[in-house]
């Protein structure tokens, strides 16, 4: 689980960010960001609830296309990419979304199903090994007849994970996939996806405000604050880093580079409109 | 002590104050602050033991602004913190705007209103023509594909929409025709016409009412199911699901439900036209002296083109219903409450689309003389 190796093995990148900005003239949500992940790395994006981290990721997946700038995805211009491309991409992308986003409608095994099926001609005997395969690789093989309500946070969460990976991906995108779990649960899935991710040979891009967790799994870490990059390096790096931000944002206190107080005026003449005129 | 000042008349008046002028006894101070018969000479504020913004105001409402800023300088007693306090009071009493208030009422702001109505409403419907053009744009690009079609969501749409709602539309259309049936039988006796009212609900529900009904009925059942489906999909991420992994939500979702309406909403019309005619049957048997051959043979005299008019707007009404209830279900934000109202909006906007088409169905089959 060493960061070093794999950045060593494939010094390729695989996600590019160049100077990309989004949102309107006056209100950027993401200003000049360059962020690159080499192959085989699990990258964590992290920064304040509102930041733009859920921007950055649909940036990548093409859901949103940039004001300004690149961002290239295995060496495509996601921007650029018409219709078929895109799709043809995003079937080399999973996604895992926050509270997992399985249908509703269908089992366990037809949410894992369902894109091979959709995707590929392969015989409903292989599709049954695979599906199982998945279901196996996140401990829930004998949860494959339940449906998505009979399922707790943290099933539902590897259930959706089974299904990122269903089409064995080779970029995977978590969306807070911590938010909301027990510590329990939270401890398989952070482990699920450093393993799954060195297992299938996969890149994982994690978005969360999950610190502590995030730091123990990931190779590399990107801070972000108010749209911009305020730092990023290797989890040791970081947790080394003298940066009154990036201290502030670890160790969770409440007051600092980012305020407590929302900027306001002086409290003396909001209280006393005239005071001191 | 039992009053906050006493004031000593005479040739120099002097107000003393006494006890707490806080917020404490804030009631005490305000019942016992009368108005002061004249100007007041000095101010006496060794009695005071305590005073707080409170306080302050109350003792800047009993002297006035002008009057406490020319005594509080002078005032024996009072200490430069309260001296303080009381110019910061008055200061800001003086400079205090009143809160927003808001603006009278004009003439003008109704038609305001309706000018945002009518900007609002263009918008959705300009929204609502794109999102017809896109579900015939992908239904296009998918009839040379038949490996695409996706037969099981098709039919399960239809048993959903279609014959789970055979019962309520059959019978609310007998009850229907039934009354208008009563109706017709009680003007048309005062002409001793009393046979006509078999034209009378065999005309109305072949052309307007059979497939109207059904339509409104479905408008309600139907539209709203699909607007809280989709809703709750899109609340729940399942549409974002489906994009990243490279399904197209109009293909799974919006077709099959727009196809189904399709085929099941001219067979329902049908259905509703026949329970009408045979609630309408019903009454002229049972008040009319009508025979139920009678009946039939009058309504099998009436040309078949009435009825495949009537027929011939269910289409149209189908695939509103069904777009304006999955369009309203894209809508929903993120929240519960967004869901319920994108279900409300989804049926009135149906219901108000289908009644609007009729009457203009209207119009066009009577200029046509159809």
């Amino acid at each position: 689980m060493s960061a070093d190796s794999s950045q060593s093995l494939l010094p390729d990148l695989l996600v590019e960010i160049r100077s990309v900005s989004f949102g309107y003239e006056n209100n950027l949500v993401l200003r000049n960001i360059d962020l690159t992940v080499r192959r085989g790395q699990v990258v964590a994006i992290l920064g304040p609830s509102g930041c733009g981290k859920t921007t950055l990721l649909r940036l990548i997946g093409g859901q949103l296309k940039p004001s300004r700038g690149e961002v290239m995805v295995d060496g495509l211009a996601v921007p650029q990419l018409d219709r078929d491309d895109l799709f043809q991409l995003r079937r080399k992308m999973g996604m895992l979304f926050q509270f997992g986003a399985l249908f509703t409608d269908l089992s366990v095994f037809e949410n894992v199903a369902f894109q091979m099926r959709e995707h590929t001609d392969l015989p409903e005997e292989m599709i049954t090994d695979l599906v199982l395969m998945k279901l196996h690789a996140v401990g829930l093989r004998g949860a494959h007849e339940l449906m998505p309500a009979e399922l707790s946070g943290g099933m539902a969460r590897r259930v959706a994970l089974a299904r990122a990976i269903a089409l064995d991906p080779m970029l995977i995108l978590y969306d807070e996939p911590f938010a909301g779990l027990d510590p329990i649960s939270l401890g398989v899935v952070s482990k699920l996806i450093r393993t799954l991710n060195d297992a299938l040979g996969t890149t994982s891009v994690i978005v969360t405000h999950d610190v502590a967790t995030s730091l123990d799994i990931v190779d590399y870490v990107y801070l972000i604050s108010d749209g911009r990059v305020v730092a990023h390096g290797r989890v040791e790096e970081i947790r080394a880093s003298s940066d009154p931000f990036v201290q502030q944002f670890i160790k969770g206190e409440a007051d600092g580079p980012v305020a407590f107080h929302y900027p306001t005026g002086d409290y003396a003449s909001m209280i006393f409109p005239g005071h001191g005129d | 002590m039992t009053v906050p000042y006493t004031l000593e008349t005479g040739s120099a008046p002097c107000l003393s104050l006494h006890g707490d002028w806080t917020l404490d006894n804030y009631s005490w101070l305000l019942a016992a602050a009368q108005p002061l018969p004249g100007s007041i000479d000095s101010l006496d504020a060794r009695g005071m033991t305590a005073m707080d913004t409170a306080g302050a105001t109350v003792l800047l409402n009993l002297l006035g602004t002008e009057q406490l800023g020319r005594l509080a300088s002078d005032a024996i007693g009072l200490s430069d913190e309260r001296k303080a306090l009381l110019i910061a009071v008055g200061k800001s009493v003086a400079t205090q705007k009143s809160g927003p208030t808001s603006p009278p009422r004009q003439f003008g702001d109704s038609l305001a209103r309706l000018g945002a109505y009518v900007v609002k409403g263009s918008a959705e419907i300009l929204q609502f023509l794109s999102f017809l053009g896109l579900a015939l744009a992908t239904l296009f690009r998918l009839l040379p594909r038949p490996d695409r079609w996706r037969f099981t969501a098709l039919i399960a749409q239809m048993h959903q929409t279609g014959l789970n709602a055979v019962p309520i539309v059959m019978l609310l259309n007998f009850l229907v025709g039934a009354v208008v049936a009563f109706l017709g039988a009680t003007v048309l006796r005062e002409f001793g016409a009393t046979i006509y009212t078999v034209d009378l609900v065999a005309y109305a529900f072949m052309r307007e009412l059979g497939v109207l009904l059904a339509a409104i009925l479905l408008a309600g059942r139907t539209a709203s199911a699909f607007t809280a489906q989709l809703g709750s999909m899109k609340i729940n991420e399942e549409l974002d699901a489906l994009k990243v992994q490279s399904l197209n939500p109009m293909e799974l979702l919006v077709l099959p439900r727009m196809l189904a309406l399709l085929l099941v909403l001219p067979l329902l019309a049908w259905l509703a036209a026949m329970a009408g005619m045979a609630g309408g049957a019903v009454v002229a048997v049972a008040t009319l002296d009508v025979s139920l051959a009678r009946f039939i043979g009058i309504v099998q005299e009436i040309p078949l083109r009435h009825l495949l008019l009537g027929l011939s707007k269910a289409p149209f009404f189908a695939v509103v219903i069904a777009l304006i209830g999955c369009l309203e279900g894209f809508k929903v934000g993120g929240s519960a409450q967004s869901l319920g109202e994108h279900t409300t909006s989804s049926v009135v906007q149906s219901i108000f689309a289908v009644i609007l088409l009729d009457a203009i169905a209207a119009l066009y089959f009577m200029e046509m003389g159809w």
